[in-house]
């Protein structure tokens, strides 16, 4: 079996992120870029699925700018088999990355297709559940438990109420929740051995996806801001504060 | 002029409260009609409810054996077939609609406006990006169905009380696919108020250090009547179970007060709470981030000040 990884580059989540003043955008220039967390995880189950002799592949696919290689070979680093990276200068929204992402499944034939639940920059929460809508094929969105055997995915996911518990026939796509697994780390050897790995290099415009981004983002804010309030001295003032607000 | 429709979510044969807040943002954007479409294996006790929510124009159901757990892949071709006909299908943000929505809204070829908090115009709307650390504006096609779903921290539940709204039966005639399949559901079973719902909420991060220390949250929780929220931490940590996280990949919630106790303010769990009411840290580092957005801020050590705190209230 083969197992497609989305992996797409974001602002790292340590990054304290700033709007511009104009209302623009946020300011990316200088910031340090990583891998969506939720994808590195996608990517270490699907490592562990080939380490259990589940899948023999791993191809991990991108969707982005043209320097987004030095990214692609960090997940070659981490032990995907090869990359694919769909070259675009524009960001895609999450039914256009759907929309490659179907195909790139016709064209590769994969059992598995593991996305994170979310890309923290947009956090759309959206993408493998458009592609499995495309696909027709079973989605198991919020992943902390996923087995493999006789053509059928059991996962386990992270809902509101607990943990529910869902059987998929394969080819399914799976979304990653943080407590699916601990992503390993990548080894220098390894940084060496990447260098060698394949990247297909495909532009957008030639996969012939139906065209277009529907939403138009007309404005950038900064939140709110909470103001800094005041400090107590002990548990009695605290409670009789809030009594007084009428909390307690 | 638009017409809403916005999906149920329910469970155990009741509705869940997110719908109502879900009415609230399709209120909002002023249509002409706001129904409710309930799809369940047994829908009448959840219509009851449904058609009980003020400034819902109608409940439609569709009952069917299918429907009995929502699956999203057996729930959105009916969702799809049902949104002919409507401007918006609206969805609340919570795992269910978020599960749900995308699905929906790939079979109808439109895009998703996810977790809008504001609704400036039937299709404008703001939304968090960046962990809520930017707040963006955006404008859905006026010639495609909006599908979106709604942050519920956001918004309000719709008043209960509405008299005489029709109930009608759907009958959608889909083909309904059987390649997923419901095995379970553990449910954290627990007497408090619902975390999505509470006024008041407690929570505690890896501060607390411990499954066993975390019933002193839970004590003091009890105590003044307040659900029981967690850090990441302290989920990853196995102090409490998965649907009490708080913050950008857990639960949002807006409570009136909320207590963070042991828990430094990291920004993903901040997004979570910056909607309450009054927050409060309990900390023993005074350079914690927590308190940065804290309104009321006590350093010291939890373990000596929770005590305190009860203490303080049967005075
Ligand atoms: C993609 C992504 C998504 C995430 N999503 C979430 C999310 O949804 N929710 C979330 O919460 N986090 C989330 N996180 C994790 C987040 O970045 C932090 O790691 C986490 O919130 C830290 O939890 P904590 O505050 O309990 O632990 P810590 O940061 O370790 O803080 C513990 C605090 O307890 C205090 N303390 C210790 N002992 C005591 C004592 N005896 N008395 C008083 N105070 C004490 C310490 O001073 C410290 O401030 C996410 C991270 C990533 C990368
Ligand atoms: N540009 C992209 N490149 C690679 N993977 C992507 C891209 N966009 C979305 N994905 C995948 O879809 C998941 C969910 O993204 P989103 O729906 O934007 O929150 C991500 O975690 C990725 O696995």
């Amino acid at each position: 079996m083969k197992i497609l990884v989305g992996y797409k580059r974001v602002v790292d989540y340590n990054v304290r992120i700033q709007v511009k003043p104009d209302g623009t955008g946020v300011v990316t220039e200088g910031v340090k870029l990583s891998a969506n967390p939720f994808d590195d995880i996608a990517l270490e189950e699907a490592l562990r699925l080939r380490e259990k002799g589940v899948a023999e592949e791993v191809v991990i696919v991108g969707i982005g700018p043209a320097d987004l290689t030095a990214h692609l070979r960090n997940g070659l680093a981490m032990g995907a088999n090869r990359a694919i990276h769909v070259t675009t200068a524009e960001a895609v929204q999450p039914l256009t990355a759907a929309r490659v992402f179907l195909k790139l499944v016709e064209k590769e034939q994969p059992g598995l297709v593991i996305l994170g639940k979310q890309a923290i920059d947009d956090d759309a929460n959206q993408t493998g559940q458009m592609l499995a809508a495309l696909w027709d094929r079973p989605q198991a969105t919020f992943a902390s438990k996923v087995e493999i055997a006789d053509g059928k995915a059991t996962v386990t996911r992270e809902v509101d109420a607990g943990l529910e518990t869902i059987e998929a026939d394969l080819p399914a796509v799976i979304t990653t929740d943080l407590r699916l697994n601990e992503p390993r780390f990548i080894k220098l050897p390894d940084i060496m051995k990447a260098k060698s790995k394949p990247i297909d290099v495909i532009e957008l415009g030639s996969l012939g996806v139906e065209g277009g981004d529907h939403l138009k983002t007309t404005h950038y804010a900064a939140p709110p801001k909470r103001s800094k309030g005041v400090m107590v001295k002990d548990a009695a003032e605290l409670v009789a504060t809030l009594k007084q607000k009428g909390l307690l | 002029m638009s017409k809403i429709l916005v999906i149920a979510e329910h469970l155990g044969g009741k509705l869940n409260p997110s719908t109502a807040r879900a009415v609230s943002a399709a209120a909002a954007a002023k249509p002409e009609a706001i129904d409710v479409l309930v799809l369940a294996d047994n829908a009448d006790a959840i219509a009851a409810e449904a058609a009980k929510i003020e400034g819902v124009s109608r409940v439609l159901t569709v009952t069917r054996a299918e429907n009995a757990h929502a699956l999203a892949a057996v729930l959105a071709p009916q969702v799809a077939k049902a949104a002919a006909g409507y401007s918006h299908v609206f969805a609340p943000s919570t795992t269910f609609g978020k599960d749900l929505a995308p699905r929906v809204a790939a079979l109808l070829g439109v895009a998703q406006v996810s977790d809008v908090m504001a609704v400036e115009g039937s299709h404008t709307f703001k939304r968090p990006i960046y962990a809520g650390n930017a707040i963006v504006t955006v404008e859905a096609d006026p010639a495609q169905t909006v599908v979106a779903t709604i942050r519920t921290a956001s918004w309000p539940a719709a008043a209960i009380g509405a008299n005489g709204t029709p109930v009608e039966a759907l009958n959608l005639d889909v083909a309904l696919p059987s390649y997923t399949r419901f095995v379970e559901l553990k449910q954290g079973k627990s007497d408090r108020p619902d975390l999505q719902g509470a006024s008041k909420v407690v929570s505690g991060g890896r501060g607390v250090g411990s499954k066993e220390n975390f019933e002193i949250i839970y004590k003091f929780a009890d105590r003044i009547g307040a659900a029981v929220g967690a850090s990441r931490a302290a989920v990853d940590a196995g102090y409490v179970p998965n649907e009490m996280q708080v913050g950008q990949t857990g639960k949002i919630i807006a409570p009136e007060l909320y207590m963070a106790i042991g828990i430094s303010g990291a920004i993903q769990h901040l997004t979570g709470i910056k909607d309450a009411g009054t927050i409060v840290a309990i900390n023993k580092d005074a350079e914690a981030p927590i308190f940065e957005i804290a309104d009321l801020g006590l350093v010291g050590d939890l373990f000596k000040i929770v005590p305190e705190l009860e203490a303080a209230l049967a005075g």
